[in-house]
């Protein structure tokens, strides 16, 4: 009981802390930091305001579980970012040029940016596994080359009309389009949100989860992802191939990293476009460690962060930088692996008393 | 591809000192790009407006490789040199417009050694894992120079949440006495390789920003500083095994401190660099991945300033020929095609047979590149220095070795 407080702890801590910065930073330049977290708290509690914040948090979630996926075996795939766009980019590109009937048509957009987002992360794991290449350094580089393959891609053979002076490619067709699912609010009893759709895509994210929970905790695969994790060596030892570990875990991170980019392209835009949404997958990273890898932890992470930047849009109009919530969120990361550090070393010698005062007492029984 | 061909002679046990070896892997490679231009017919590869260009954009990721070095060196991974580096940007440009260019570096510095500040914080006083931290600095960097943009310059100012106002003034330039002069007058000439070798040098000694003279100077001054001091030693043994510095009384808290607070200012200095000598004004964006640049020019020179210097010159040369004429770096295939003939001659030399057919085959793959082709896409020249440092970490991970300790996490007196 006394742990599970003391890792609640640590979260709570981190975001009363980050609400200290930007306390602070918005008292130093002279606005009141009360009155703009009240106006944010008041923006965010719209119906339409609700979808914004579950729509922004649908592909931060995915992406942290991307992120996670790698975590659990000390893999840090830092290359969520390239993959996920490059996945959206063929995605995109392959969805707009065919015609199928609808549910199969989104299965064929779903498997081409799973199988991308796997091939890129791929690369990454094969660089590892063969050459010894640190996966930190090549999913950087390939992060770069991704950029530079996409900004040529979508130049010279993926744009849809030569003359639209916005780079995208061809429009999804009716059938690959997912429905929106805004009649969820009047079927709860609220107000539909008004000019804007909850991305169908949510749902999706929720499977991502709970295929996750289950992969991770519930099978023979997710048994071995741990403990290599945990302990490369005693994992070895017990039969668990470390290469073929790291291929696998590359591949399956990258192939839920290529359905970051769907909610987007499901959604709102329908197409890959020229100023397509990007820091997806650093800020999957951040959501990832503030959940701990935990698939609910993790959601309520996204939601958080999805929340901050919905309701850091009502700032503007009241001539208040919503900028600080960037603040935010970077210092809510760096507050709270700091705080998980703290916690373990609280807990570390609070074990090592208790431990010391048992065997003490076990002791004088002994000697009495 | 010099740094290789030297190391593969020094791996032969010749016994040539190593400063000979260097000016003579530089002569070859200005001859190889003299042969190119006759043959291809261009001009730019060699003029000293392309190599004054490569010299002002290969500075700031030097600097940005050297910070990742300092760190690297003391055990810390700096994933977060972009986030430092904007930092330097922003306070580079906010001190340039409020009092002038040196104040703009001096800021700049000061900046981006907040933010090492503060990885040094995470990361050493608190064992975070430094890819974590790095990470979020350059989130929060890249919010908080956003946030004090919108609160710093009003709109009339001419500045916005995107970009500063322009800077007072431009730190002053000069021409090396003498040298500036006969380089010039021996590129108007235009004889062959002379006045090729004469246009490279025109290029780095004309013209100079004081700023560009003090960043060359780093190099040689952190190679002293690593390598010839009792300090450097200590700072290299806490990136190579902290529990022996520890039982040999040396500071490693402070010491891993030193290095990363040197490497935030250094990544500060780079950003402050781009704002003061070359773009005069703070864009959002403007860093555009050179912290992570600079990180690929310090894999590519093995954890060392010289060999940083190498890298940062190539990708620098590339980004400076695509700027100027795309045109020269289709003749720039050619180049790479006939270096990689002559490596693999040499490795054929040496016995290693497979190894040098497979370069031979990839010289082909160039040699035919650049035959059936007009251009090379501008993109795939803005993606050649990551997929350069790819290419070395992939070939030649037994020559590159990074400190032992790099990334690992340290706790005082945890030593098994």
């Amino acid at each position: 009981m006394r742990r599970v407080l003391l890792a609640l702890l640590a979260p709570v801590a981190a975001l009363v802390f980050s609400l200290a910065v930007a306390a602070v930073a918005l008292a130093l330049v002279g606005r009141s930091p009360l009155e703009a977290f009240a106006a944010m708290w008041d923006f965010a509690r719209t119906s339409t305001s609700v979808a914004s914040m579950i729509n922004r948090a649908v592909p931060l979630y995915i992406s942290a579980v991307a992120v996670a996926v790698g975590f659990q075996m000390g893999l840090f795939n830092i290359g969520v970012e390239g993959q996920y766009l490059l996945a959206a980019l063929f995605a995109g590109w392959v969805g707009g040029n065919i015609v199928l009937a609808a549910p199969l048509h989104v299965a064929v957009i779903i498997a081409v940016a799973v199988v991308v987002g796997m091939a890129w992360a791929g690369i990454a794991g094969a660089l590892k596994v063969t050459r010894g290449v640190h996966e930190v350094i090549s999913t950087i580089m390939l992060n770069f080359i991704a950029f530079s393959l996409i900004a040529y891609l979508l130049l010279n053979h993926f744009r849809d009309d030569p003359d639209r002076l916005n780079l995208q490619t061809p429009a999804l067709p009716e059938s690959g389009r997912i429905p929106s699912l805004n009649w969820l609010f009047s079927a709860l009893g609220f107000s539909e949100p008004r000019g804007i759709d909850l991305h169908g895509f949510a749902l999706f994210a929720i499977v991502v989860g709970v295929f996750y929970y289950l992969l991770v905790w519930r099978t023979r695969f997710g048994f071995e992802l741990r403990s290599s994790g945990l302990n490369p060596g005693a994992a070895r030892m017990a039969g668990v191939e470390p290469n073929r570990m790291i291929m696998n875990t590359m591949f399956l991170s990258g192939g839920i990293a290529g359905l970051v980019g769907l909610s987007t392209i499901f959604g709102n835009l329908q197409a890959y476009t020229q100023d397509f949404p990007r820091f997806l997958g650093f800020n999957g990273i951040a959501v990832a460690l503030l959940g701990r890898n935990h698939p609910v932890g993790m959601a309520l992470g996204a939601l958080l962060f999805g929340f901050m930047e919905r309701s850091a849009l009502i700032l503007d109009l009241e001539e208040t930088p919503k900028e600080v919530v960037t603040i935010m969120q970077g210092v809510v990361v760096l507050a709270v692996v700091v705080a998980y550090e703290v916690v373990t070393r609280i807990i570390e010698r609070y074990e090592i008393r208790r431990a010391a005062e048992a065997t003490r007492a076990s002791g004088e029984e002994v000697g009495g | 591809m010099t740094t290789t061909e030297v190391r593969r002679r020094e791996g032969g046990g010749r016994v040539v000192s190593r400063p000979v070896l260097v000016v003579g892997a530089a002569l070859g490679v200005v001859l190889l790009l003299s042969v190119v231009q006759a043959v291809s017919g261009t001009s730019e590869l060699t003029t000293s407006g392309t190599w004054a260009a490569a010299l002002r954009l290969s500075v700031p990721i030097m600097l940005a490789g050297l910070a990742g070095m300092f760190s690297e060196r003391a055990g810390i991974v700096n994933i977060g040199l972009e986030g430092m580096m904007i930092a330097g940007t922003w306070f580079g440009a906010w001190a340039g417009w409020s009092y002038g260019p040196w104040e703009g570096v001096a800021l700049g510095i000061l900046g981006g050694a907040f933010f090492g500040l503060v990885h040094a914080v995470a990361t050493v006083t608190f064992a975070v894992d430094h890819i974590v931290s790095g990470v979020a600095i350059n989130i929060l960097a890249a919010g908080a120079m956003r946030f004090l943009s919108v609160v710093s310059y009003p709109p009339e100012s001419g500045g916005g949440a995107t970009q500063s106002p322009g800077i007072r003034a431009q730190i002053r330039t000069f021409d090396v006495p003498v040298l500036s002069d006969l380089f010039n007058w021996v590129e108007a000439k235009r004889i062959f390789f002379v006045s090729d070798l004469a246009g490279i040098l025109a290029g780095v000694t004309s013209n100079l920003s004081y700023l560009t003279l003090l960043g060359l100077l780093v190099v040689p001054a952190s190679w002293w500083l690593l390598w010839r001091t009792a300090w450097g030693l200590r700072l290299r043994a806490c990136g190579e095994n902290p529990y022996a510095a520890e039982s040999l009384g040396v500071p490693v808290l402070r010491m891993k401190y030193y290095g990363v607070l040197i490497s935030g200012a250094l990544a500060g200095l780079a950003g402050a660099y781009l704002v003061v000598v070359q773009a005069g004004i703070y864009r959002e964006g403007m860093t555009a991945g050179r912290g992570f640049l600079g990180l690929a020019a310090m894999i590519f020179g093995n954890w060392n300033p010289f060999g940083t210097l190498v890298g940062s010159t190539l990708f620098g040369y590339a980004d400076a020929l695509r700027l100027r004429q795309n045109a020269a770096v289709h003749a720039l295939l050619l180049a790479v095609a006939v270096g990689l003939f002559v490596l693999a001659a040499w490795t054929w030399f040496r016995g290693r047979r497979v190894a040098a057919a497979v370069e031979a085959v990839f010289g082909l793959a160039f040699l035919g590149w650049f035959l059936f082709t007009d251009t090379v896409p501008s993109q795939v020249v803005a993606a050649t220095p990551y997929l350069v440092t790819l290419l070395v970490l992939a070939m030649a991970t037994q020559r590159l070795r990074m400190p032992a300790a790099d990334g690992l996490r340290y706790r005082k007196g945890e030593a098994t």
